[in-house]
């Protein structure tokens, strides 16, 4: 009976409506999303196009191929910082990194990199470290505008103040500023960082296994995830990793209902990091 | 009217509170029973690095188990949840909450709003919506939702309030259902826990 249908249930049609849509015209599948942060966006969407349904998206995305690619893009928007969580980075520095020094080559994956500045934080420690030269980062996101983004490496000025701070606290003992160009209002990170970096795109969801890695960082990209889906991207991980290769996941994310968590030893279950058991 | 609040069955309490905000949430726990039995998910501005103190004051003052949330924690009946430093907190439809990085709301990361918003949409008329004592607008938003979903909402009477702002945003929405000093809430709350 219509009358009996709430705001709340509506809402949940007029959304499965739509990623149904999405899957039959595009072949997107946005199903196993967390679905709060995907109504967020696709509601912040909505008031950018003036409509006031979700469904009237439908009509939208069926025929208009670029309101599409615009809402995809907003998808991958994260609002991030250099060195965020700067005892992570300290723990890397101080129990990673002297592991990794011991391989004469070294492959890193930044599973879901966004806009880029952990994959240049991580170039920066490196570097500092002495084993940058010995290093392959790859950089994946599945999608190409972040991706361009990140390639670029340009950041705004105005969390300057913040990116210091927090590379302090990670242990850093140099300029955060010898790393970059100051251009205005902007920072671009230095090429000689860049080129240790191949950005290429990946996803998590469709793709599979991304080589043979001594470290994978994919940190705040599962939260986007429901529990079926971050089961599915923790296992093309761990097999991505190399026999004793680590991981670092989100400070708040959650391994525990995961398959791989028996795979995996802890450098710090805290700070959300492990390291793969001899299978 | 057919779904009065006396007989509605709530299923979930969400809070939010900004400056001012550690003291009222700890008398608010203090004085919840024993058997309250709705989750408690609360949103309280903080900054980046401080969600260890505050969970550690509000553990000592409250009389139910006080958590920071995790992604994809189960929700719990009598549990109260707080938003970690530095994330959103978001209630997804499976009853556990989520997290996401998308940027602050009034500058603030977690927001109220979203928050409220998410449980809206998962709760519908089975939430109830608290804005407490705080100094700028987030959650004002968050509670026009809850009401446009069939939520209830209860804003801190703004002059009792520690700081009055954050009430008052929510009060001029005309989307709040009643007005409370934080003495008043706990009692309330309690009642539409044994409905």
């Amino acid at each position: 009976m219509i009358e009996s249908c709430t705001v709340a249930e509506l809402e949940q049609l007029e959304l499965n409506l739509l990623l149904k849509t999405i899957q039959e015209r595009y072949g997107h599948d946005f199903n196993d999303y967390a679905r709060a942060s995907m109504i967020r966006r696709v509601k912040k969407y909505m008031e950018t196009m003036g409509v006031s349904h979700i469904s009237d998206l439908i009509p939208l995305f069926l025929h208009d191929g670029r309101a599409f690619h615009r809402f995809v893009k907003s998808l991958s928007v994260v609002v991030t910082e250099m060195f965020r969580d700067p005892d992570v980075f300290k723990t890397l520095r101080e129990e990673v990194v002297p592991v990794l020094k011991t391989y004469p080559f070294i492959k890193i994956w930044h599973a879901g990199c966004a806009s880029g500045q952990e994959v240049y934080s991580m170039a920066i420690l490196l570097e500092e470290e002495g084993i940058l030269d010995r290093c392959q980062i790859y950089a994946t996101d599945f999608n190409d505008d972040a991706l361009k983004t990140a390639k670029k490496g340009i950041y705004q000025a105005e969390n300057i103040a913040l990116y210091e701070k927090n590379y302090r606290l990670s242990g850093g003992s140099r300029e955060l500023s010898d790393y970059w160009v100051s251009l205005y209002d902007a920072i671009k990170i230095n090429s000689r960082l860049m080129e240790k970096v191949t950005f290429a795109n990946h996803n998590l969801v469709t793709d599979g296994v991304f080589g043979e890695m001594n470290l994978v960082m994919c940190r705040n990209v599962l939260i986007y995830f429901n529990e079926q889906l971050q089961d599915r991207a923790l296992n093309l991980i761990d097999e991505s990793l190399c026999p004793r290769g680590f991981l670092c996941i989100g400070r708040r994310e959650n391994l525990k209902f995961s398959q791989i968590r028996k795979n995996l030893e802890d450098v710090s279950n805290r700070l959300r990091i492990y390291r793969k058991c001899i299978s | 009217m057919k779904d009065s609040v006396a007989e509605r069955k709530y299923q979930a309490v969400v809070l939010g509170t900004s400056a001012g905000g550690i003291n009222a949430l700890a008398f608010l726990f203090s004085q919840l029973g024993e058997d309250f039995s709705l989750p408690v998910l609360v949103t309280k501005h903080i900054g980046l690095n401080d969600d260890r103190g505050m969970l550690r004051v509000l553990s000592r003052q409250s009389t139910l188990p006080v958590k920071v949330a995790k992604d994809k924690h189960r929700i719990q009946p009598g549990t109260i949840y707080l938003a970690p430093a530095g994330y959103h907190m978001l209630v997804e439809e499976n009853d556990t909450v989520s997290l996401n990085l998308e940027a602050p709301i009034a500058h603030s990361r977690p927001s109220i709003d979203v928050l409220f918003q998410s449980a809206a949409s998962v709760y519908g008329p089975s939430l109830v919506a608290v804005i407490l004592t705080g100094a700028n607008r987030d959650g004002a938003d968050g509670i026009r939702t809850v009401k446009a979903f069939g939520g209830t909402t209860i804003a801190q009477c703004p002059r009792s309030a520690e700081m009055g702002v954050m009430p008052k945003a929510s009060l001029d929405t005309g989307c709040i259902d009643y007005l409370m000093t934080l003495e008043e809430i706990p009692a309330y709350l309690d009642g539409i826990s044994c409905v």
